[in-house]
């Protein structure tokens, strides 16, 4: 058989073999094949991008918790700041009501002082009236008899009187 | 490596002695390379072994059909010498005969055509069974176990798939690559499979046959212009932005380029697997006609070097058959938005 002369048996035999083959490797071998692959790479392509959508929920969601952690730090601090400023105010109400009530106390201590003052006065003129009447009554009755007698009573009675 | 590669050699050596016809290297000068020619091409028998006078062969059957007589089956060694498995017009058989150049010829000369199963034939059908057994348990794995990671012939094949899915059919025929996906895969796995079971001690030269390469360019040829679209055609008959006086010249240019770019598929396939072959089996006969153990020392070295590197070009030329083959698809399915540029 020569070098460059395609024998017609081998090429009857190629052609119906290889299509043969075509035949069978398409239908058993290569189409189920290729599916199996497209299969498994968009499996893989799908796996990828929902882990992607994951990735991406937790850093939203991440992102929210520090938004949401952030408000709370804020509202905290507002609380804080509004309850100090509740506590001044009502420690310094509680001040100017002390002081107002220490004033009224003195003021009521002070009058009563004066009224007290003022009877008591009125007390000491009155008994000084009732003692000088006595005295003056004493006076009169030892007058009467003796004058040298008299005066040692007026001086008694001053005595007295010192005394109490 | 070094050491690697003396044991390799060694083995081929072993192979190659075994299965080199010694009665070839005993004759004359031309005997002595003859056997070169005879294992290139193709033949009516497969000649495996010779010892001594005894010659291991594996006779097959010589299909002949013609219009008088119609379909007749012989078997080669119905052709030949008994004794020296020898083919001669004397020993022609109900009036068939095949020549010393293994040609079958017909004694009264009338018309035949020949369908014998031949060396090579068997070969293919080797290849064809070997590659059908590993590609359809590749499959078996994705049937059993669904899309999962492969495993076994699966983790072969699988590869070879991506690659040609997606470097050769993608690349070079564009969006409509999927239809021509199964056409190439097949195409690349049954020539390199091929090449390299033709590498082997004893094997045919199966893909070194121009009529396979020729079927092979043939079948690349009707897919290509059967899946020729109007951009294609236009592009031979009317090639756009030439003046209508060039169109003489172009258009048989273009119609010639239909055919040229099948026929170089053929004869670079062709030429590349003999012409490795005839390296391989000449380094051989070096040590037959030198006569000398030196000469068979370096020569073995040599062959398994050329060896190596025929696994290589095996590959290569299975890669080159199949891009050459994508391109020429997709230069007949691709849609031009612009043919200004052209």
């Amino acid at each position: 058989m020569d070098l460059i002369t395609p024998g017609s048996g081998l090429i009857f035999w190629q052609l119906f073999g290889f299509l043969g083959l075509l035949f069978i490797l398409i239908k058993f071998a290569w189409k189920p094949m290729l599916a199996a692959l497209e299969e498994r790479e968009s499996s893989i392509e799908n796996a990828l991008k929902s882990a992607e959508i994951a990735r991406n929920e937790m850093a939203n969601l991440k992102a929210e918790n520090e938004k949401l952690l952030a408000e709370a730090r804020l509202e905290r601090d507002n609380i804080l700041k509004k309850a100090q400023e509740a506590s001044n105010k009502m420690i310094e109400e509680a001040k100017t009501e002390a002081q107002k009530q220490g004033a009224q106390l003195i003021e009521n201590a002070k009058a009563v002082i004066e009224t007290e003052k003022k009877a008591a006065l009125a007390d000491v003129k009155n008994q000084v009236a009732a003692l000088t009447l006595e005295v003056t009554e004493k006076l009169l009755k030892k007058n009467l008899s003796d004058d040298a007698s008299q005066k040692a009573l007026v001086d008694e009675f001053v005595k007295d009187l010192k005394l109490n | 490596m070094t050491r690697k590669f003396l044991v390799l050699s060694l083995l081929f050596s072993a192979f190659l002695l075994f299965n080199t016809p010694q009665s070839f290297a005993a004759g004359s000068e031309e005997d002595k390379t003859s056997f070169i020619m005879h294992h290139v091409k193709d033949s009516h028998e497969w000649h495996i072994a010779t010892f001594g006078h005894t010659h291991v062969t594996l006779p097959l059957p010589v299909i002949v059909y013609s219009s008088d007589r119609g379909l007749e089956f012989f078997s080669s060694t119905d052709f030949q010498n008994h004794e020296t498995h020898a083919f001669g017009k004397e020993y022609a058989h109900e009036g068939y005969y095949i020549d010393e150049h293994d040609h079958l010829g017909r004694v009264d000369g009338a018309s035949f055509l020949e369908l014998s199963i031949t060396k090579n034939v068997v070969m293919m059908f080797i290849v064809m069974i070997l590659l059908a057994w590993v590609a359809l348990s590749a499959a078996n794995h994705y049937k059993k176990n669904g899309a999962v990671a492969p495993k076994g012939a699966a983790a072969i094949i699988e590869p070879i798939v991506i690659f040609v899915r997606d470097e050769i059919a993608q690349k070079s025929i564009g969006p409509k690559y999927k239809k021509f996906v199964p056409y190439l895969l097949t195409l690349f796995l049954f020539i390199w499979f091929g090449n390299l079971l033709g590498l082997l001690p004893g094997a045919a030269n199966m893909t070194g046959n121009i009529a396979v390469t020729m079927t092979l360019a043939v079948l690349t040829f009707i897919i290509t212009n059967v899946n020729g679209n109007k951009d294609y055609w236009k592009h031979v008959f009317a090639t756009p932005g030439v003046p209508i006086p060039m169109l003489l010249i172009i258009v048989p240019v273009e119609i010639i380029g239909l055919f040229t770019k099948p026929f170089a598929l053929m004869v670079r396939l062709f030429v590349a697997i003999t012409a490795g072959h005839i390296v391989i089996l000449g380094f051989i006969a070096l040590a037959f006609i030198f006569e000398s153990y030196t000469i068979g020392v370096v020569s073995t070295l040599m062959v398994t070097f050329i060896n190596i590197i025929e696994l290589l070009v095996a590959t290569i030329q299975a890669y080159v058959f199949t891009l050459f083959t994508a391109m020429y698809i997709g230069s007949a399915v691709a849609e031009h938005a612009h043919d200004d540029h052209h």
